[in-house]
């Protein structure tokens, strides 16, 4: 017994440190891009932003909670008609109206969850897209919003943004920025806290997680709750950018939910950074294949098999099984005193790393 | 005051009873043993206790209060905890991390206290060396103390063991028998399943026998032993009379 004050319990590595650094460096960079980077480009990376949120977002669902949902697509066209709704009909000025909405997801999803946590598995996620596909049908019989062919944000509220159209544009690209980073915080922060342990712990082993005193259904249902509100402050941000919102574009299975799907899976599920590099590979892959119309669907599948089949853990899954890194310090490594020698340890040599160890 | 009361708990699984009209109590700071053969409900038994399964009629006592209709997570929160005959581990998770699971949502720890209650277990259980290692790439016996050290860092006050000492050498077995009485020194109740039964017999102070879900025979681990009941039900021995 005497042995164990000695030791320390690390939160951050060498590794997880640069990492930060060379994220905050990569942020200041990306926050001046609007004095650097073009109309084009900037318009491009706002969308990489917002994908990459969303992929976060399903990520902690999926690939942490257990929680395999296919109809996101209901928060993101929740999201985009509550916010021409509160713009339109209220008046409430666009930047304001976002957090406003992540606010009315959080609470049309306690309901929803309610209703859904009944199903599981498979059943689960057929009956999320059920619910997607119930929210698109109430979005076309709003007609004040266009009903099924939609509408377009009015003058007067894009201006509101701000008056210059280089000012609206910048503060829309900051606000994909700002989400982005505010979800890979949130994520971030959630997983490093006791509610997190008990996430992954449930992630790995609902028996012995419930035997340790985790409430499964609570730890689910929050996060269940916590994405869809920020899943529908993505879907607001998502529609402040294209101006224009209709049933289909919003609620498409194919576009905010397949496409996230793609980026986790490729990218690494269950891990922080998967959804980052996934998103920076499927940008890298629809921007240099586009011209290829259907071929680059049929690429795009392609891709995706090979990764199941050659490292279906995902890139950085794979990455990480060689490397054992861990960028975001989400583990806590037990430090041995710097005075104890290896004979003391039996060996530290003979430790296998956690990382090299995962199978 | 018992600390642990049955009261005539059942429960079946079709054709198959796992409890029959099950009851008795345990004291604080006992020790209790329980054998029986593969199937007579041992584990099962285990199940109604921590909540995991419920009872078709009956009621679980814990420090005086009826927890019959808790939930497993709030039985484990308020001081029982268990380990696994066949392991459970967070496999993705380093062992350390899996302890922290049970001192965190179990033993609601945080911070420092946290991290010293898992040490503290590890050092206990022998797998301080192993702390950084995911729990998957563990060997069998590696597990089993994973299991203990879990249980052990929910801080429980009534620990259920389920045949944790199954397929260790003699020399393991001499020092999980030493762990185990270290814990029970230190005030925490035990009961515990084994079919190993010198190990049993070297912790307990009171042996149930369990076939078909029913108690068939309680008592002092010696008399017990060497009862007829046990040696023919238990054992599978014919004892002339």
């Amino acid at each position: 017994m005497s042995a164990a004050p000695k030791h320390t319990v690390a939160r951050f590595s060498p590794a997880s440190r640069a990492a930060f650094v060379i994220a905050l460096l990569l942020l200041i960079g990306l926050a001046l891009a609007p004095w650097w980077a073009g109309r084009a480009d900037m318009r491009l990376m706002s969308e990489l932003f917002l994908y990459l949120a969303l992929a976060c977002l399903w990520n902690l669902l999926a690939g942490y909670a257990g929680l395999v949902s296919v109809g996101q697509q209901a928060f993101v066209g929740f999201g985009g008609y509550c916010l021409f709704a509160a713009t339109i009909f209220l008046g409430v000025p666009p930047l304001l109206a976002v957090p406003a909405v992540g606010v009315a997801g959080v609470l049309i999803a306690i309901p929803v969850a309610f209703l859904i946590f009944r199903l599981r598995g498979a059943y689960f996620a057929i009956g999320t897209w059920v619910i997607a596909e119930v929210f698109r049908l109430t979005a076309a019989q709003v007609s004040a919003l266009g009903g099924g062919s939609g509408t377009s944000l009015p003058v007067t509220v894009v201006k509101s943004i701000a008056a210059s159209r280089s000012m609206r544009e910048a503060a829309t690209y900051w606000m994909a920025l700002g989400i982005a980073v505010a979800v890979l915080v949130v994520v971030c922060l959630l997983l490093r806290s006791r509610r997190g342990l008990a996430l992954t712990a449930i992630r790995d082993n609902e028996l012995a997680s419930q035997s340790l005193g985790i409430d499964i259904w609570r730890a689910k249902f929050f996060v269940y709750v916590i994405t869809a509100g920020l899943t529908a402050a993505v879907g607001a941000l998502i529609f402040l950018q294209k101006l224009r919102i209709s049933p289909d574009a919003a609620f498409s299975v194919n576009d905010w939910t397949a496409f996230v799907i793609f980026i986790v899976v490729i990218g690494g599920i269950g891990t922080i950074e998967g959804p980052i590099i996934g998103t920076i590979v499927f940008f890298l892959l629809r921007e240099t294949l586009a011209d290829l119309g259907s071929l680059y669907l049929m690429i795009l599948g392609f891709v995706a098999i090979i990764i199941m089949l050659r490292a279906p853990k995902g890139i950085w899954g794979y990455v990480r099984e060689r490397t054992g890194l861990d960028l975001f310090a989400l583990s806590r490594r037990v430090v041995l005193p710097s005075n104890m020698g290896p004979t003391d340890t039996n060996g530290p040599s003979k430790e296998t790393d956690r990382g090299s160890q995962t199978t | 005051m018992p600390l642990l009361e049955l009261k005539n708990l059942t429960k079946s699984y079709g054709a198959i009873t796992v409890a029959d009209d099950l009851s008795y109590e345990v004291a604080e700071g006992d020790a209790l043993g329980v054998i029986g053969p593969n199937g007579a409900g041992k584990t099962s038994m285990f199940n109604l206790i921590t909540g995991t399964v419920a009872a078709a009629s009956g009621d679980v006592y814990f420090k005086d209060q009826c927890i019959t209709g808790m939930s497993a997570p709030a039985r484990c929160r308020a001081g029982i905890s268990r380990s696994f005959q066949v392991p459970q581990p967070f496999g993705a998770m380093s062992v350390f991390e899996n302890v922290l699971v049970a001192a965190t949502q179990g033993a609601g720890e945080s911070g420092q206290a946290a991290d010293d209650l898992c040490l503290d277990v590890l050092d206990r259980t022998g797998l301080l060396k192993r702390a950084n290692v995911a729990a998957g790439g563990l060997t069998l016996l590696e597990r089993k103390r994973l299991e203990l050290a879990r249980a052990l860092g929910a801080r429980p006050s009534l620990l259920l063991l389920d045949e944790i000492a199954g397929g260790l050498t003699e020399q393991e077995c001499r020092s999980l028998i030493e762990t185990i009485n270290d814990v029970r020194a230190s005030g925490v109740t035990i009961i515990w399943i084994e079919h190993v039964v010198h190990a049993l017999l070297a912790v307990v102070d009171r042996l149930i026998v369990i076939d078909f879900g029913k108690k068939i025979a309680e008592g002092e681990p010696q008399t017990i032993m060497e009862s007829k009941a046990v040696q023919e039900i238990y054992l599978g021995i014919e004892v002339d009379a």
